[in-house]
């Protein structure tokens, strides 16, 4: 049975809810189709406690997400929460595999608003229990209240290192110390940016201050050079890095008791829907990595509109306003809206857009990977963990003439494994531009292929009898 | 000058060109991208006998053959494997048809043995118990496609030959001392000249050589499910060729049978067609239903092309002396080294060991274009 609406929205973060309601306010059918149980996505992501009054005085993302969430329960969408979409063609097809199964939709528009990927660089003994991505950290935190291993060192690059550290110390855990790739300089120099959004640049200090009071070891321009333990974490060897975030040679290398590790450089769009629909993408490294070309109105092709993260790194507050016009714009080209109130409606969440997304830019500048870390990957280092392929795997392949990131996958399966390189494709794509003395965009884009996560095929394909199956004529004798 | 020029470097101009070489002949060949990023890198890789065109049953013995042995003629291993092959039947009408079709091909030499239930089941303890017959070929197995681009590289340039990849042809003109072909890169002469622009060939021959032969665009998925316990040891298939099924050594499985997506020449494989999909993955767990169990981790497309005939074109192009074609083969990836090594016995003055593939027979006159002067 196909499931029938005016708008499918992919992803129910904070741009997929604000996309909902909007399209939904002018009239239209809309379906949210989330892998989660509730809307919110990452930033606001429900938490599995019941919420009391004193943790929403705490912490001002729960009560954002709880506004998100109730505006969206009001709003007349539907939600097809647990669903994960793993399908979707022009014209609009889309298929999600529930609980129940695989069910399909068909819809006039579709608005991609998947949000992102965590970056992470390899360093030796990331695979060590006790090691989690920095975001993924954030999830631990939202969700349970806790991270594994304490204390805990926490590393990389952007805000989330404060917000992460500070969130453990709140919930009664250890910091080990804070290692920061930027440094004070760059942070200082981000504020102008910043200051279009006072109130979370407010936060961001408050974070940094509170870790100074609690008497947290903050190293900056410093960067992880190995992880130890036998079992698990047990030291973690840091070093300073120079501008490009190369760990300098020959500079004093820091040993550190930690036992547990929450590591992450940055963020990278969760574009894959994008690249299945074929829409054309640019690479910048500010916004994140590859990111789909789209019009100011976040149209991106016929139908298709995108908004969030996934269309470039530019933070929660940034990825609400740009859902809300990805809506309305849908709603115009369905003819929901007049040209003229969809102008009047667009202007000011266009102007908020701007300044949101200053301050979002600024610090996914911040956060933009620099290619000295990847350089820095040993050869035995594992880079693609679902291959189990190591730098010097990817250095021979360019040696033996591979150019570009698809050829090295067929060539070596560097990111042919279930995640689709959206673990290792960063480093590697890094590593590729290193060898072969190019650029990120001469060494292109990873092709994404349907399902993108493993699919079983079990939910797929439901019961079935032989006469169900469609048969074609036979292929000539 | 080089001798010859070949332009596309699938896998018929990476074997023509390696073959040209070993023969003496100073080669360049030119590829708008990568080695054998096309049909011959996406393929599924299975190298079935028992399942090609009775007529072809020849070519495709030799062609996996040549598979077994790259080591010997071309340096490289293609990660042949030859676990023998299990086409089955599920009804009546299917029984028919594989009797049939297997008959044809055991004429022409394709060494199958048709099998009952049981004697399938001994073979391949893993399939349907709804089967109603089976044909076996000891001789089918699957070679790793997406390997070869930089195989052929390094064979190539061990052999001599010269190659430009990432630089496409934008014409090929006639000279007094040969061909000359214009590329983004600048102007390469050969004496002669090779095309072998897989589905492309329509466009390019009519652009540059003025001669109209209709080639459909076939637009193929293929999938993989993640590594498994071992739950198949054969290529498996179904009698009307719409299944190809195996399990590789690392324990993914390739589910193919040329299930139509979209596409086109000029956007490659574009879409998915779900209902297409979904009957290929069907097909698959209806003949190995422990496959359930599994998996999808990835569905691709590729394109080839075909004749009107669903014959190959491997010969000269008419009216023009001093070129050649080579293509358009139905199961050519089995079937591709060996019409590389046909082709290459011609050009180099010898009796192809069996005969080509006359391009003329499909021709079809086309006033648009304006005969090129000869
Ligand atoms: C793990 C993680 C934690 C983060 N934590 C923070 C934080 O604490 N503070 C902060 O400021 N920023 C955080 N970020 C950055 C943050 O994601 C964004 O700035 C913001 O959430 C962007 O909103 P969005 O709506 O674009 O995407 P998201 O909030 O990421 O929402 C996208 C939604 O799409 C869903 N989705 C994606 N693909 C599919 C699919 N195929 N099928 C179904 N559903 C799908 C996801 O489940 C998710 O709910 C985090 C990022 C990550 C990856
Ligand atoms: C998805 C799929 C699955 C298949 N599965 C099987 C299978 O399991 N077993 C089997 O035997 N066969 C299979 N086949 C068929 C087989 O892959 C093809 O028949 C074979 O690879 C064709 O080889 P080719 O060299 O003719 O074409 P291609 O590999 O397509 O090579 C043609 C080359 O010409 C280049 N080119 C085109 N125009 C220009 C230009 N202007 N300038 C420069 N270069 C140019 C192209 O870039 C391309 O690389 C499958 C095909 C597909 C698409």
């Amino acid at each position: 049975m196909t499931q029938s609406y005016d708008v499918i929205v992919l992803g129910g973060g904070p741009a997929g809810v604000r996309a909902a309601i909007a399209a939904r306010r002018q009239g239209l059918t809309v379906a949210v189709i989330d892998e989660g149980r509730r809307p919110g996505g990452q930033v606001y992501r429900a938490p599995n406690f019941t919420v009391s009054a004193a943790d929403l005085d705490a912490n001002p993302d729960l009560v954002r997400g709880e506004r998100l969430r109730a505006d969206f329960a009001g709003s007349g969408a539907e939600l097809f929460a647990r669903h994960r979409a793993w399908f979707a063609a022009p014209g609009i097809k889309v298929s999600a595999a529930g609980p129940e199964g695989a069910t399909w939709f068909e819809s006039r528009a579709l608005i991609l608003a998947t949000g992102t990927s965590e970056r992470a660089i390899p360093v030796p003994g990331i695979t060590l229990p006790g090691v989690i991505g920095l975001a993924a950290a954030t999830v631990l935190l939202k969700a349970h209240g806790a991270v594994p291993g304490s204390p805990t060192l926490v590393a990389g690059v952007g805000p989330l290192l404060y917000a992460v550290a500070t969130s453990i110390l709140k919930h009664g855990g250890q910091v080990a110390a804070v290692v920061d790739l930027s440094r004070p300089g760059e942070w200082a120099a981000a504020l102008p940016g910043m200051i279009s959004r006072p109130d979370l640049l407010a936060r961001g200090l408050g974070w940094m201050l509170s870790l100074k009071r609690a008497g947290i070891p903050i190293h900056h321009g410093s960067t992880v050079t190995a992880i130890r333990g036998d079992v698990n974490v047990q030291e973690v060897e840091i070093c300073p890095v120079d501008g490009n975030w190369a760990p300098i040679a020959g500079a004093r290398r820091k040993t550190i008791a930690a036992k547990g590790v929450a590591i992450g450089h940055g963020l990278t769009p969760a574009s894959e829907f994008a690249r299945i629909l074929a829409i054309p993408h640019r690479f910048s490294a500010e916004r994140g990595g590859w990111i789909p070309t789209l019009a100011p109105d976040r149209k991106a092709m016929d139908g298709v509109y995108i908004a969030g993260d996934c269309a470039g790194i530019s933070g929660a507050a940034a990825a609400e306003i740009a859902g809300t016009l990805a809506g309305l714009s849908a709603a115009r080209d369905l003819g929901a809206l007049t040209d003229a109130k969809y102008a009047e409606l667009a202007l000011p969440v266009s102007r908020s857009l701007a300044r949101a997304e200053r301050f979002g830019w600024t610090i996914s500048k911040l956060m933009s990977l620099r290619p000295g870390l990847a350089r820095a990957i040993a050869s035995d280092t594992v880079v693609c963990r679902c291959e189990d392929v190591a730098r010097e795997t990817i250095d021979d392949a360019a040696k033996a003439g591979a150019t570009h990131v698809n050829q090295l996958k067929s060539l070596t399966r560097c990111g042919m494994g279930p995640c689709q390189g959206r673990s290792c494709g960063e480093a590697a794509a890094e590593i590729m531009a290193a060898d072969t003395n190019t650029s990120r965009e001469a060494v292109g884009a990873w092709t994404a292929r349907t399902p993108l996560r493993p699919l079983p095929l079990d939910v797929l394909l439901g019961s079935y009898v032989y006469e169900d199956i469609l048969k074609p004529p036979p292929l000539p004798a | 000058m080089h001798d010859i020029m070949v332009i596309g470097g699938g896998v018929m101009g990476c074997t023509t060109a390696l073959r040209l070489a070993q023969g003496g002949l100073k080669v360049l060949l030119i590829e708008r991208e990568g080695l054998c990023m096309q049909a011959s890198g996406v393929n599924a890789g299975t190298l079935s006998v028992g399942i090609k065109r009775a007529s072809l049953i020849q070519y495709a013995i030799r062609g996996s053959n040549l598979w077994r042995t790259t080591p010997e003629w071309a340096g490289f291993d293609a990660g042949f494997h030859q676990i023998g092959g299990l086409t089955l039947a599920f009804n009546d009408e299917e029984a028919e048809m594989l009797t049939e079709r297997m008959d044809a091909r055991k004429a022409n030499g394709a060494p199958i043995e048709m099998v009952g239930l049981n004697r399938a089941k001994e073979i391949e303890p893993g399939i349907s118990n709804k089967a109603v017959l089976a044909a076996y070929c000891p001789i089918d197995g699957y070679a790793n496609s997406n390997e070869i681009g930089s195989g052929f590289r390094g064979a190539l340039k061990r052999a001599g030959v010269e190659i430009k990849e990432f630089t496409r042809v934008d014409g090929v003109e006639r000279e007094d001392q040969g061909y000359a072909a214009r590329t983004p890169a600048g102007i390469f002469r050969g004496k002669r000249v090779v095309i072998a622009g897989g589905v492309w060939l329509e466009e390019l021959l009519k652009r540059d050589f003025g001669i109209n032969i209709p080639i459909t665009c076939r637009t193929n998925m293929v999938s993989v499910t993640e590594r498994l316990p071992p739950v198949m040891r054969n290529v498996l298939g179904i009698a009307t060729s719409l299944l190809t099924l195996k399990q590789s050594t690392n324990g993914t499985v390739l589910i193919g049978g040329g299930w139509q997506g979209k596409g086109d020449t000029k956007r490659g494989g574009y879409e998915i067609v779900p209902e297409n999909l979904l009957s290929n993955l069907r097909l698959a767990c209806y003949v190995i239903p422990e496959l359930r169990k599994a998996r999808i981790a990835r569905t691709w497309l590729g394109i080839e092309g075909n004749t009107q005939d669903v014959m190959p074109i491997v010969g000269d192009i008419p009216g023009s002396p001093g070129a050649f074609v080579i293509g358009a083969v139905r199961g050519g990836f089995t079937i591709g080294p060996c019409m590389g090594m046909l082709l290459a016995q011609y050009i180099l003055g010898k009796e192809p060991e069996l005969p080509l593939f006359d391009p003329t027979r499909v021709i079809v006159p086309d006033d648009t274009i304006e005969r090129v002067a000869s």
